[in-house]
């Protein structure tokens, strides 16, 4: 197993030890939700997440990743 | 209760109509609104005249400034009229945000129990200028025209000329320097064609303003999503004479004129505070707003305070209070460069610094209005998220955005600051206004009418002042103490105070008697420390042991003589 790389960078290597359990968790967290719902949902786990993760710069670096090619943009 | 009785002010013809050739004046200040007024005092507490003229002649008319903030209250108190203000206001410092039902926090604005003055005290505007109208009726140095209406402006390199027309004719006046506080729609700003760009909000807001005699706290309260209005969000605030302002959002798609009628907002007003509650309306209308500025508030010898300058949404409260300490940072200036003891560089500060407050409190306001009005389904979302969160999650609760209400502006890029030794992070930083905190001094023949100072403002605000920490005058080495009597009789003297844990410890400084010790823990000062304090009670250069040759060093930077980047090397900075 590698170094932990430099804590302000994103992590994008596997870190989750059952990917598909977490997969199904994500899957069962909106179903039965209405498009409204699971947009509040998300929206709620997101803000969970980033306060846990507290680090500026690496929520950045989250941010421009998940923005990249939505809108046919870089 | 009397609701309001608007004051009108006499006009008479001026005397310069028919005259062949235009009358000058060495600063004219064009609109008396709050901001203008507060320009005036100021300028004439440092000694300067100055013509004030108004196209009204009356207060400010309806329901507009009411948040009336602490730093704001300082600067009227340092220009004495603080007391009516106080009187007259209501003190509020907590508020209370809702989420549907629920309550979902509290919070407190006070951020020092032990200052003058409260957090806030919300005062409708039409008063703050009542009171700074009899003020200035009260000080020589004043002159206040009403009906006196701007037309033309001509800007050269040497003078400004003016137009201005009365119900007996027009007439010309020429000045030095023309301060435009003539707020959003100013004659000044569209004269000169200057860009006021930004960004227009599509939204309504309902503001109504009842009399309403009711035991409720003056807190202010402020409702998301409430059940009586949905996807509305509302605000509920106490004024002076059981005066209470309802502001609800009514979103962009509405008929504004039918929503302003007293039959669409009493079932309004009623959800927000039941059917038992009597209530007579003072005022009603919808307002939509604007987040803009000009690129500079410096044209030659044209400035701009005020909502001339600067126009942003209400929430957070910062347009009346940004133009206040627009004036308190311009009147100083103006002064120094008038009499000659400054170069006229130094103006260049006053828009370096207000620029930078404008922008922050732009950004602040538009967030607050990002997040009160959300634009888009993905904003939504997350708005939502964060109130929803707010019930059971502390850390959701600082994401809450009513409105991030006004803080004065700490000018951390000045290039007027210069000097920072030894004191990190603490204490009062290059920039900041210095806080209100417990002091005591009697002076004889004190510049403020009032000899007993119960404050640390009490003793700053009128030109530079140093602060000097130590026990004993004698503890201060002779070269240091006779350097410093001597900065006192410069062409811009800095008047040094001896700030001792001692009473009667000064003897050919000035003392200032730190009975509590909180001068000095508020500044993190030790025995040694010194203070470069601007008239405008912003720190300008601070040492842990003062350096005299970096403070003379000091005072040029702090007065435009000098730019801030030929420090030395000494220093932290």
């Amino acid at each position: 197993m590698s170094e932990a790389p430099d804590k302000s960078t994103l992590r994008i290597d596997l870190r989750l030890a059952d990917p598909d359990g977490f997969y199904q968790e994500l899957i069962d967290m909106t179903k039965g939700l209405t498009e409204h719902q699971a947009l509040l949902v998300n929206a709620k786990l997101v803000l969970l997440l980033a306060n846990h993760i507290g680090d500026a710069d690496v929520l950045r670096q989250a941010i421009a990743a998940a923005r990249k090619g939505i809108d046919g943009s870089a | 209760m009397a609701m309001y009785s608007y004051p009108h002010f006499d006009y008479s013809p001026p005397p310069e109509i028919g005259a062949s050739t235009p009358a000058h004046r060495p600063v004219i200040v064009v609109g008396a609104g709050m901001v203008g007024l507060t320009m005036a005092l100021d300028l004439a507490m440092r000694g300067v005249a100055c013509l004030v003229i108004d196209d009204d002649d009356t207060v400010s008319l309806g329901s507009r400034s009411i948040c009336q903030a602490k730093r704001t209250l300082e600067v009227w108190d340092r220009l004495g009229v603080a007391e009516p203000m106080m009187e007259q206001g209501v003190t509020w410092n907590e508020g209370r945000v809702y989420y549907r039902d629920d309550e979902l926090y509290r919070f407190d604005m006070q951020d020092n129990p032990e200052s003058k003055f409260p957090a806030f005290i919300n005062l409708q505007q039409y008063y703050v200028e009542q009171f700074l109208i009899e003020a200035a009726d009260r000080a020589p140095l004043i002159e206040l025209r009403w009906k006196n209406r701007l037309v033309g402006l001509e800007p050269s390199d040497d003078r400004v000329t003016l137009e201005i027309q009365t119900p007996d004719g027009r007439f010309s006046l020429t000045t030095d320097w023309l301060v435009a506080a003539d707020g959003a729609k100013s004659t000044v700003r569209r004269a000169t064609g200057l860009d006021f760009l930004g960004e227009i909000f599509q939204d309504h807001f309902l503001i109504a303003d009842i009399e309403m005699p009711v035991d409720f706290p003056a807190e202010r309260r402020f409702w998301f999503d409430p059940t009586w209005g949905p996807e509305q969000s509302a605000l509920l605030h106490m004024q002076s004479n059981n005066i209470w302002r309802l502001d609800c959002q009514l979103g962009w798609d509405i008929d504004a004129e039918a929503e302003a009628k007293p039959e669409q907002v009493i079932p309004r007003v009623r959800r927000m505070i039941g059917e038992d509650v009597d209530f007579t309306f003072e005022w009603i209308s919808i307002y939509t707003f604007q987040c803009r500025r000009l690129e500079r508030f410096r044209h030659g010898r044209v400035l701009f305070i005020g909502d001339a300058a600067h126009q942003m949404s209400p929430f957070g409260g910062r347009g009346g209070n940004s133009g206040v300490q627009d004036a308190d940072n311009l009147a100083w200036k103006l002064a120094l460069v008038m009499a000659g003891s400054a170069p006229e560089e130094l103006l260049d500060s006053f828009d370096v610094e207000r620029v930078e407050a404008a922008r922050e409190n732009i950004l602040n306001s538009t967030r607050a209005t990002d997040f009160i009005t959300p634009k888009s389904t993905g904003a939504k979302a997350y708005r939502d998220a964060v109130l929803d969160l707010a019930r059971d999650h502390p850390f959701a609760r600082g994401m809450v955005n009513s409105g991030r209400l006004t803080t004065a502006t700490v000018f951390t890029d000045s290039p007027l600051n210069s000097y920072d030794q030894g004191f990190g992070t603490a204490g009062v930083a290059l920039g900041a206004p210095c806080p209100s905190v417990p002091a005591a001094a009697h002076f004889e023949g004190g510049a403020r009418g009032s000899n007993e100072v119960s404050d640390l403002l009490d003793v700053l605000g009128g030109g530079f002042t140093g602060l000097y920490f130590a026990e004993t005058e004698v503890d201060i080495p002779p070269e240091t103490l006779a350097a410093l009597r001597d900065l006192a009789g410069r062409k811009v003297p800095v008047d040094t105070l001896l700030v001792s844990p001692l009473q009667n410890a000064a003897n050919k400084l000035k003392g200032l008697f730190d009975r509590l010790g909180a001068v000095a823990e508020a500044l993190a000062a030790g025995p040694g420390s010194f203070y470069l304090v601007r008239p405008d009670q912003h720190v300008a250069a601070r040492w842990r042991e003062l350096n005299l040759e970096q403070l003379d060093d000091a005072v040029a930077i702090a007065t435009g003589r000098k730019p801030a980047g030929n420090l030395g090397q000494t220093g932290d900075r």
